[in-house]
């Protein structure tokens, strides 16, 4: 039998890669757009264990629209990539530093 | 289920209208877009009249407790329907200036504000997150607006990244406050906690993750990385937005979380944001002395401000949430006034931006050097301004509540921040313009900025008045 811990293992796991690869990710702008991804997928467990755990229907409501609001964002997301793209005919993490100060 | 239909009117007003603004400009094959833009702006004024209209006698919770609307709700919402009215205005006309006109921006405007508007009635942590994606899916979008700009876009990926980052950090605090009290809504939140049968610590726990996140939207430090780059890449009509009405909004969502949801923690967020706020005044008013682009030292000065509206809610009285609206409300006045006063200076061919563009103003212009200079006064918090009475109502509500060590740290601090506004005063004053050209921009553009300035200097001198509105918002 899966307890709620281990659920929430798993769950804080995925979070913790992602925000790690949203960080230490030099590479690629789509890299950082599948971590975003994966974050909200691992808080979308959470709230699935959560609402499995307390029998509460409240926290499967709150995954559809968090599905929901991800692709909207995933969209406007690529766009922004292939704007990106366009312009400097990359999409590499190092290319984004024509501001200082 | 008649009267919760009646509360939601404005933003059904506003859904409809932005909705028909869309279709209609569509449709239009006019390259000035004169009818989204009056369009936008009826929508904008129907809302605001609506809003008023339709104000609830007593604060009145609908939907099954996820809306709730009250005078603050009411009030906040009036204020980012009059303010973002102001914001179209400046924007028609920098985006006539620069070729940049589209419809979209205007849509994209209205959408944001049903974001505030939801926001600032969510009483439940899924309207809130609704509305806070509402808002930041269309602020990415404007940004990135200016397609061919590399800076715009480069903002743009920041500012989407790091957005995205905060709402990640939010979701998981709020999965585990909904993990811990079984409940998304606020009245039963508080329930749960006043019943004491959880434990603190799990609490504490999402609780700091929606601290962080709500820092990353507002741009407290060390969650400001993304606010210079974006107030400086993104064209100027968009960082004037994103300046002014979203921070009435963020206001609002962190008074409902902070002091609707979870008022039984209050020593402990207390203690956070006091942390949050020494660092963003520190990291704001510091690092601002070192800009030479004038969007990226206010977006610095931002952070700062984001950090002495933090003292009013540390307060955590009611007259101390009074205090920071009436804060945020006066910084968006400020701050609209000084991104239409880089709007007026600018040219197709040259963005005033440098802070060379302000030097010898005096002697181009001697009537907006006053403006400016009443805003940048005003910024600094010298009286009778009206940035002085913001700052002077947060600090009396802090020490009223025992927080001596920490208005010590903020008066400090603003004195070094008084450098910068006055570094811009003495530009325009005392040294050699770099340029004689006249200032070439519309009779009305003209109008609405001398208004908004000399609004600044007309509440300062009579601040009572705002400060009693900001203070019946609060009284229950």
């Amino acid at each position: 039998m899966i307890t709620l811990p281990e659920v929430l293992l798993l769950g804080t796991l995925l979070f913790c890669i992602s925000v790690a690869g949203i960080f230490l990710n030099r590479k690629n702008v789509l890299i950082l757009l599948m971590c975003i991804e994966l974050m909200l997928l691992s808080v979308n467990i959470n709230f699935i264990a959560f609402s499995h755990f307390l029998g509460d229907i409240h926290g499967q409501v709150f995954v559809f629209f968090i599905l929901t609001v991800a692709a909207a964002e995933s969209a406007i997301g690529l766009a922004i990539l292939v704007v990106m793209f366009r312009n400097q005919d990359t999409i590499n993490v190092d290319e984004l530093n024509s501001m200082k100060g | 289920m008649r009267t919760d239909l009646i509360l939601l009117i404005p933003e059904i007003t506003l859904l409809v209208m932005a909705c028909l603004v869309l279709v209609v400009d569509a449709f239009s094959k006019d390259p000035l877009h004169k009818v989204t833009y009056w369009m936008a702006q009826l929508s904008l004024l129907l809302t605001f009249i609506t809003v008023i209209y339709y104000s609830p006698d007593y604060s009145y919770i609908a939907f099954n407790g996820s809306f709730v609307s009250d005078m603050m709700s009411v009030l906040l919402k009036a204020f980012i329907c009059a303010i973002t009215i102001v914001v179209f205005f400046y924007s028609y006309e920098y985006l006539k200036e620069n070729e940049l006109l589209k419809g979209e921006y205007f849509i994209l405007g209205l959408f944001a504000v049903l974001g505030m508007m939801v926001m600032s009635s969510a009483y439940h942590l899924l309207s809130i997150y609704l509305g806070l994606e509402l808002l930041s899916l269309s602020l990415y979008a404007m940004v990135a607006m200016q397609r061919e700009s590399t800076f715009a876009t480069e903002a743009a990926i920041k500012y989407f990244v790091l957005g995205a980052l905060a709402s990640g950090m939010l979701l998981y605090g709020i999965s585990m406050i909904y993990g811990v009290t079984g409940s998304l809504q606020f009245t039963d939140i508080v329930d749960t906690i006043n019943s004491g049968t959880i434990d603190k610590v799990y609490l504490v726990y999402g609780m700091i993750f929606l601290i962080v996140g709500m820092a990353f939207k507002l741009g407290a430090a060390p969650f400001h990385m993304w606010v210079p780059d974006v107030y400086q890449g993104a064209p100027t009509s968009v960082t004037l937005f994103i300046s002014s009405a979203p921070k009435l909004a963020a206001f609002a969502m962190a008074v409902r979380i902070l002091s609707d949801g979870l008022s039984p923690l209050i020593e402990d967020w207390q203690s956070i944001l006091s942390v949050l706020a020494i660092l963003s005044m520190a990291v704001g008013n510091i690092i601002a002395i070192a800009q030479t682009n004038i969007k990226r030292m206010l977006a610095y000065s931002t952070i700062a401000h984001v950090g002495y509206l933090f003292l009013g809610l540390i307060a955590g009285t009611a007259s101390g949430f009074a205090g920071s609206m009436f804060y945020i409300i006066s910084y968006a006045f400020m701050s609209m006034g000084t991104f239409g006063m880089i709007i007026l200076l600018g040219r197709y061919d040259l963005e005033a931006d440098s802070l060379d563009d302000f030097k010898g103003l005096f002697l181009r212009n001697r009537w907006f050097a006053f403006i400016m200079l009443c805003l940048m006064f005003s910024m600094a918090g010298v009286p009778p301004f009206l940035g002085f009475w913001s700052k002077w109502f947060v600090l009396k509500e802090l020490i009223a509540s025992g927080f001596i060590e920490l208005a010590a740290i903020s008066v400090f601090f603003s004195i070094i921040g008084v450098y910068y506004y006055l570094r811009i005063v003495k530009l325009m004053y005392f040294d050699e313009p770099e340029t004689m050209s006249a200032i070439k921009a519309t009779q009305q553009m003209r109008v609405v900025l001398t208004i908004n300035g000399i609004l600044i200097l007309l509440i300062g001198l009579a601040p009572n008045s705002l400060m009693h509105i900001c203070l019946s918002a609060f009284s229950g």
